[in-house]
């Protein structure tokens, strides 16, 4: 008899279990950092993923290898994901909504005479 | 809020083409479903650099060798990028490890054949990379945002790898009789298990419903089949190559190549566990974790002593 796989998309081959039972691990892992590359002098530092690392020189080396092969950044900047503190996106509305209706803090908000020219 | 309400914003969301993003809201289904999609993925990539490392020893020259290094590299920055997609999900690394290593979790079954010759460095590239990258470029709009951000940047690295295994064929096709019969017997051996790549038929997997609507996979196994077959078809012309299969021929009224039926009893084999290599790339996966192991502990030792010195300086 012939089982199918009810899902199967690339990268998802199904749930049929095959192997044994885990094998118990007791490693700790390396810690998470977040990268950041400065693509070319004059360009802020832009997120481009993260890695695992044990301290913050090998992060900057993993980062080296994995993100910047083919010339992507001049620059690099690693911080271990812990530290970063994110908003809440359930408090989006509140957070943003308050600039929607300052609509007179964009220059288009004023009508000038052709006069003035470029301004 | 009700749970039926978050669902209907998430599905609104979805619809307007606006990506889902770690720390939103989504359905536990959703997210389940991505942590094995994208872990999957990422198993395949790290497998996937077995049968082609087994060729770097003896890449016929400098040059050949130092592209391969390249490809492998490159295949392992892509399982990493895909690892951490799926860990902003909430899995972590070893968990997903532990899941490849213990035979739970899959890995492309395509990784579970051999590479005989050095004419299958250029059809892997060709082909198992060519099927690949016509999955991954669906990928790049997918909805989970670093999924999709993992996808661009994969997408960017894997046309070298299609190309420079379509010019290793071509070398080998204008050579001698006998690297011409190799270019041939490599793309004989790995034609059909590169159709299988793309999973069943449309009308054996039920469930892709779910994920077509929620927008994780946007094209269908048989569509992007029939893309890769007709892209190849063409391609094959150029190398002087035949595909083995003698039901393929272009059909004019479908605008789109017509093509025999796969073996589905060895996929459904190979996926189980009874491919010719299965248990040689997991034995060789776990021969790697455990040799590394001394390496993971010593890293974590020195970096943890490093600081105490520091911290001792500042005291
Ligand atoms: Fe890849
Ligand atoms: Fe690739």
């Amino acid at each position: 008899m012939k089982t199918y796989n009810t899902k199967y998309f690339y990268g998802d081959y199904g749930e049929i279990e095959t192997g044994g039972p885990a094998t118990q691990q007791s490693q700790a892992e390396w810690p998470l950092w977040e990268v950041f590359i400065r693509s070319k002098q004059g360009l802020d530092h832009k997120h481009a993923g993260s890695l695992h690392a044990a301290d913050a020189q090998m992060a900057i080396e993993n980062a080296r290898d994995v993100y910047t092969r083919r010339m992507e950044g001049v620059s690099l900047w690693v911080v271990e994901s812990k530290y970063i503190h994110a908003s809440n996106p359930d408090e989006a509305e509140s957070l943003y909504e308050p600039a929607n209706d300052k609509v007179y803090r964009h220059p288009t908000f004023y009508e000038l005479p052709d006069e003035v020219g470029h301004m | 809020m009700q749970l039926q309400d978050l669902e209907k914003i998430f599905q609104d969301k979805i619809d307007k083409e606006i990506k889902i993003e770690p720390k939103d809201w989504m359905p536990d289904a959703y997210r389940k479903t991505n942590i094995r999609q994208i872990s999957q993925h990422a198993h395949s990539e790290v497998v996937g650099m077995l049968p082609e490392g087994n060729w770097i020893s003896r890449a016929p020259s400098l040059k050949r060798k130092a592209i391969l290094i390249a490809k492998v590299q490159d295949e392992a920055g892509h399982g990493l990028y895909l690892y951490s997609s799926a860990e902003t999900l909430g899995t972590s690394r070893d968990e997903m490890l532990e899941q490849l290593l213990s035979g739970k979790a899959k890995y492309s079954s395509i990784f579970n054949y051999p590479t005989l010759t050095w004419a299958d460095m250029g059809a892997v590239g060709w082909l198992v990379d060519g099927a690949a990258i016509l999955n991954q470029v669906m990928l790049c709009r997918t909805s989970y945002g670093p999924y999709a951000r993992a996808m661009v940047r994969i997408c960017k690295e894997e046309s070298f790898h299609q190309r420079q295994g379509f010019e290793t064929l071509l070398v080998l096709s204008k050579g001698t009789d006998e690297q011409k019969a190799m270019c041939q017997d490599a793309i004989n051996r790995w034609w059909w298990p590169s159709l299988m790549m793309f999973g069943p038929r449309d009308s054996e997997s039920t469930n892709s419903d779910q994920s077509v609507k929620w927008k994780i996979k946007r094209k269908t196994n048989d569509e992007l089949r029939q893309q890769f077959i007709d892209m190849i078809a063409e391609q094959v012309k150029v190398l002087g190559m035949t595909l083995p299969d003698d039901k393929l021929k272009w059909n004019e009224e479908r605008k789109h190549y017509d093509f025999g039926e796969i073996d589905w009893d060895e996929f459904w084999a190979v996926v189980k566990g009874n491919g010719p290599c299965n248990k040689q790339r997991l034995d060789a996966r776990k021969k790697a974790h455990a040799d590394g192991a001394w390496v993971r502990e010593a890293a974590l030792a020195h970096a943890a002593k490093k600081k105490n010195r520091q911290l001792q300086k500042v005291a």
